[in-house]
Formats: C-alpha cells, structure tokens, sequence
C-alpha cells in the first residue's frame, strides 16, 4: 500500500490499516461486544415500550405489536443486502481482502431478517387480513430478496477458493442490487393490476408516538445486533482463511 | 473487432448447427411442461385461458435457463475461452456475439414455437402474436442475465442446479411483464407498455450484462 | 400499563399465538445464529 502520510500516521486515523484482516481482527474483537451489548439493552428496551407503554391498536387490537420486530427485520433485510453489495462493489474496485469477508459475513444475518420479516409478516396477516400469505409486491419482494441471499450463499458455498468465491459473489450481489429495484416495481405493479383480493396494506394504522418509539427504539437494536452478529462472523471467516499464517497460530496457541 | 465478432457469431451457430438434437431437446422440454399443465389443472378451457400466458412464459423461462450451461461449457474445456480471454479483442465484445448467437440457437426456436402452445391453452389470435413478440423481446434479457450466471459456476460442481438458484429469481421481472402483455391482449387492452418494457429491459440488460459476464468469466479462470 | 394481570399479558387480546409466535421465531433464530457463530469458532480454533 502506498503510504504516502507515514510521517503524520500517528496525527491522522489510518483507515486502510484496518484493510487488512490481521489489523481488523482484534478491532472486530474489541467493538463486537459492545455492539451485542448495545443491541440487548435496546431489544429491551424496545420491547418494554412496545409492550408496556404503548397502547392497544383501536382497530387491529394487540396483533399490532408485531410491527415492533416486523418492520425493522424488514428494514434490516434490505439494508444488509445494500451493505453486501457495498462490500462486495469494494472488493472488486479496490482487491482488498477484507471486502469479500465482510460481503460473506453479512449474507447469513440478512437473510435471517428477512425470514423473520417472512415469517412475522405471515403471522401478523393471519389476524389482520385473515391469511397467512398475499402476493402483495412488498411480500413477494422479500420473498425474491431471500432467494437472492440464498444465491449468494449457495454460489459462495459452491467454490472452494476463498478469493474466487468473494469476486464471484461480489459480482452477483452487485447485478442483484441493481435487480432490486426493477423487481420491486414489475412486482408492484403486476400486483396492482390483478386486484384480486380485498387486501390493502397501504392503510397503515395511524401510529401513536410511544409506538413509534418503541419501533424505532428497535430498529437500532437490529442494526446494533447486525452489526455485532456480522463482526463476529467476519473474525471467524478470517481465522478460517489465515490458519496458516503465523499471527493466528500464534493467536490461537495464546488462548489454549 | 466486428469481424471477429462475426466470426464468433458464426462459428457459435456452426456448432450449434452441428448439436441440432440439443436445440431439440430444449425445445421439446418447453413443450412437454406446458403440456404437463392441463394434466395438473384440469382441461376446463376458461381456466386454461387464464393460465396460459403465464404457464407458457414459465416453461419458456425454464427451457432457456437449462440451454443456458451449454453457453461457455465447451470453450471452458477446450480452452478456446481462455484464448478469447487473453485476445486483442475486448472480452465483453466476444461475450455479446456468443450470447447473441446462443439466443438464436436456443431462443429463437422457443419464440417460434410457442405460439403452438398458446394455442393449446385456447389463447386468441392476437394474443399468440403477442404471445411471440414478448418472447422475442424478452428473452435476450434472460439469456444476458443468465449468461451471468453461467460464467459464474463456470466448472463449479452442482452447477446446473446452482445456476437455475441464482437466475431464476432474476427472471422475475421479465416473466411479470411478458405474461402481463399476453394477458392485456387476451382480455381485449393494449399490450404496447409491457411490449415496450420488455424491449427496455433487454436493451439495458445489453448495455450492462456483458460486463458483468466479462467480469464474472475472468474470476472463473483466476 | 397495558394489562390487568399476567395471564391478560400473555393472551394479549385472544392474539396471542401470533405475538408470541413472530417474537419466539425471532428470538430463536438470534439464538441459532449465535449458536452457530460460537460453533464455527469453535472449529476454527480446533483445525488450527
């Protein structure tokens, strides 16, 4: 790397340091914890509003309390998909070897926010619309978004060498981002003109403040979970990649 | 440049002259799943006239996703596509003329024969004609996309199965707005938007797709 | 406070299965993927 500021590198942050795994692995290390931490005391809190402060829904009832983990799971499922691609689009421009790692170990924690948002969002039809599954253009979406996680997964799973594997998922994860949102409005659309069922979910309840707290308060429970799920994966994906090299034997004799 | 293209084009459709019983086979998948569906379904005409746009641009979609490892699978094992990658000419340029010359040979039939099978599924005349040209206009988008896939499990075990998991979600839009022109002709409304949609996606698809495929042909070969 | 009592809290207006079910789904699948996490470094310490 050229390293054109050495003589002030103790003055200003080196952000390509942390490009290589070895220098990223204890940082992972000592930032995942307090990500988790972060994420339990959220989740917490989040639910206590959820629960306790904010009031039942005048026409949905109690059922609405799904929303509190619904929404952000569906949030998270798209935003870890972008910060895949994001990743991934890095790696390719700039070969750096920590890209491909963060894109594999973002795949995994995406694609269980988005079977949670399946999932909540089957459980919260079946009392609101009285069915388990419209092919609503949000719904089938995600759907798609799950299939294109399990792509990802499955291409990188297929291919033994670790750098092949990250450029080919970096490809695929770019031509799926750039898929999205043509996806979204075909299926938008499509779904519009068959108009068959009496379902709507534009008609959002309009939501009272405390619910809305408790929802967002949520939401940066998920991300912080994300993020602390997606650090500790990458450290386990780069000790995989470099157990040959000296710094992690030397890493893992130290902890035995 | 163009006469190497050319010569790719026509060295691609020599071989593929040569392998006729593979076009065959695919085209005959195409009709054996259309056929399977009535069996399924019941041989109600109403209903089957409903089905039909979507169930002969599924099985259209299918057929050309398995031509679709036939694409670099001899030239990666015969090495002819590694001397296109080292060649003069730009990888992406080569890449075009030997998705072109796989739409013609394993697009093209399906496109033809559809209407055939729209016939099956009691569809009216002008919803075959449409029926034809949404597959003319929507099918070169599905063998870019695809061709995508196909560079990236390039030698890859479990490759077939593979490829339809990484393409077929893909598909999604240009089955939506082919099956939407069919049906729009078929209930009597102008099938122009989705025609020209399908002809959008296909232009973007090539402006695009190449380099992706490029892209993807070089990782296969690091 | 929203309920009377517990057995009002977990019934949750007769919705219960589905409250609970999206949020026990939820939080089963945080435990699976932090099982699995703790596994695969498990296992990574053990092949070196």
């Amino acid at each position: 790397m050229p390293s054109a500021n050495l003589q002030n590198e103790s003055a200003s942050f080196n952000w390509f340091k942390y490009a290589s795994p070895q220098a990223f692995f204890p940082l992972a290390g000592a930032i995942a914890p307090w990500f988790a931490a972060f994420a339990a005391v959220l989740f917490v809190v989040g639910l206590y509003i959820g629960f306790f402060v904010a009031p039942t829904d005048a026409q949905q009832g109690e059922s609405y309390r799904i929303i509190f983990i619904h929404v952000p799971a569906a949030w998270m499922s798209m935003v870890i998909y972008l910060a895949m691609a994001f990743w991934a689009g890095i790696g390719l421009a700039f070969n750096t070897r920590l890209s491909g790692m963060m894109a594999s170990a973002l795949a995994p924690t995406g694609a269980w926010f988005t079977f949670i948002a399946l999932w909540t969002g089957a459980l919260w039809g079946r009392p609101t619309w009285g069915t388990w599954w419209v092919w609503d253009a949000r719904l089938t979406s995600e759907l798609l978004l799950l299939f294109l996680y399990f792509g990802f997964m499955a291409l990188q799973a297929a291919i033994d060498d670790p750098r092949r594997a990250d450029k080919a998922g970096a490809v695929l994860a770019l031509v799926g981002v750039i898929n999205i949102p043509i996806i979204y409005f075909s299926v938008q659309w499509w779904n519009t003109l068959h108009q068959g069922s009496s379902v709507s979910l534009k008609s959002a309840p309009t939501m009272a403040a405390t619910m809305f707290t408790g929802m967002m308060v949520m939401v940066f429970a998920c991300w912080a979970y994300a993020i602390a799920a997606a650090l500790w994966r990458v450290r386990c994906i780069i000790l995989e990649r470099e157990l040959r090299t000296d710094w992690v034997r030397a890493y893992l004799g130290k902890q035995t | 440049m163009l006469s190497v293209m050319r010569n790719v084009i026509a060295r691609d459709l020599t071989l593929a002259w040569r392998r006729r019983a593979d076009v065959f086979v695919s085209v005959l998948f195409f009709v054996i799943v259309a056929s399977l569906f009535p069996l399924g379904i019941g041989p109600e005409p109403k209903l089957l006239r409903v089905i039909g746009p979507g169930v002969v641009w599924v099985a259209a979609l299918l057929a050309s996703m398995l031509a679709l490892s036939r694409l670099f699978a001899d030239d990666y094992a015969d090495g002819t596509l590694e001397q296109m990658l080292i060649g003069a000419t730009p990888l992406s340029m080569i890449v075009i003329a030997k998705v072109f010359a796989h739409w013609i040979a394993a697009n093209l039939p399906l496109v033809l024969i559809a209407p055939l099978l729209g016939l099956q599924f009691g569809l009216p005349a002008d919803a075959l004609a449409v029926l034809a040209l949404a597959l003319a206009l929507g099918t070169p988008s599905l063998s870019l996309i695809g061709a995508i896939g196909a560079a990236l499990t390039l030698g890859l075990r479990g490759g077939g199965v593979l490829l339809a998991l990484l393409v077929l979600p893909l598909y999604a839009p240009v089955l939506i707005l082919g099956s939407l022109a069919v049906e729009a002709t078929a209930t009597g409304m102008t099938a122009q938007p989705y025609l020209l949609l399908l002809a959008a996606m296909s232009l973007a698809a090539l402006s695009l797709a190449p380099w992706a495929i490029a892209a993807a042909l070089r990782i296969s070969y690091e | 406070m929203n309920w009377g009592s517990m057995i009002e809290f977990f019934a949750m207006g007769g919705k219960g299965l589905y409250v609970w079910g999206s949020y026990g789904v939820t939080f089963a699948v945080i435990a699976i993927e932090i099982a699995m996490l703790a596994l695969r470094r498990r296992a990574a310490g053990h092949r070196a």
